[in-house]
């Protein structure tokens, strides 16, 4: 997985490329969770994000409730195809922020 | 739906740890490029595989570090789609294996419930000697 962050007023967009599984769970939160502590609105952009599995579905679900503990919001911005799959496998389509 | 080859059986080992998963997926999707089925099915299969190699790592090994390797066999007989997978770890009680309830919010616990989604059965079962726990899944690949 790689990733680019780019920062617009308060709003940060992390781009994340490549397959998203248990390996890099970590790597992942170590990105996105300190901007939602600093409480900007976050935009996860999952375009190039070809497979997520329930650890990556995990992440999606600890941003979204501490943003939303926060007063913030994570927004997910184009989805790709087999991700949003698993969203709706995993009946969150409701619950998240998909834009 | 057609299955481009009646019969098929393709077995690896993997090193019981997070970093094989990419490989693990790697593997299925090689076996699944062999069978005449969609790629959303495709998709998914992989996906089940995936999941239940990570179970291994984080319930039957509990996230330790090992040299242990786990086995995956995929078999295909004539449509009928079987996945086995062999580890040396803790042994698994079927009772304990459960996703936790899809209404209730919170991270974790879904790894088996999508495995459930997409398999038609998954079994249990004792290892036989070497191994310790020996998981089956099944799909009928014909419906």
């Amino acid at each position: 997985m790689s990733y680019k962050v780019t920062e617009e007023d308060n709003i940060s967009t992390v781009h994340l490329d490549g397959e998203i599984d248990m390996d890099v769970t970590e790597k992942a939160k170590e990105i996105i969770m300190p901007l939602i502590e600093a409480k900007k609105e976050v935009h996860l952009n999952l375009k190039e994000v070809q497979y997520m599995d329930s650890s990556g579905i995990s992440v999606l679900i600890e941003s979204h409730q501490k943003a939303t503990e926060l007063g913030t919001k994570v927004v997910l911005k184009e989805i790709s195809k087999s991700v949003l799959k698993v969203i709706m496998m995993a009946k969150l389509e409701q619950i998240l922020n998909l834009d | 739906m057609n299955v481009a080859i009646k019969s098929i059986t393709e077995q690896r080992d993997f090193v019981v740890s997070s970093s094989s998963l990419k490989e693990v997926r790697s593997f299925s999707r090689e076996v699944f490029e062999k069978v005449n089925i969609n790629q959303d099915l495709k998709d998914e299969l992989v996906l089940a595989i995936a999941e239940a190699a990570q179970n291994i790592v984080k319930h039957a090994y509990q996230g330790e570090d090992t040299d242990d390797k786990m086995e995956i066999k995929i078999s295909l007989e004539n449509g009928q789609l079987e996945i086995g997978f062999f580890d040396k770890g803790r042994p698994v009680e079927e009772k304990n294996v459960r996703h936790r309830k899809i209404d209730d919010i919170k991270p974790g616990g879904l790894g088996t419930f999508f495995i459930q989604q997409i398999m038609d059965a998954v079994v249990f079962k004792e290892g036989e000697k070497p191994w310790i726990n020996h998981l089956v899944l099944t799909k009928n690949l014909n419906s």
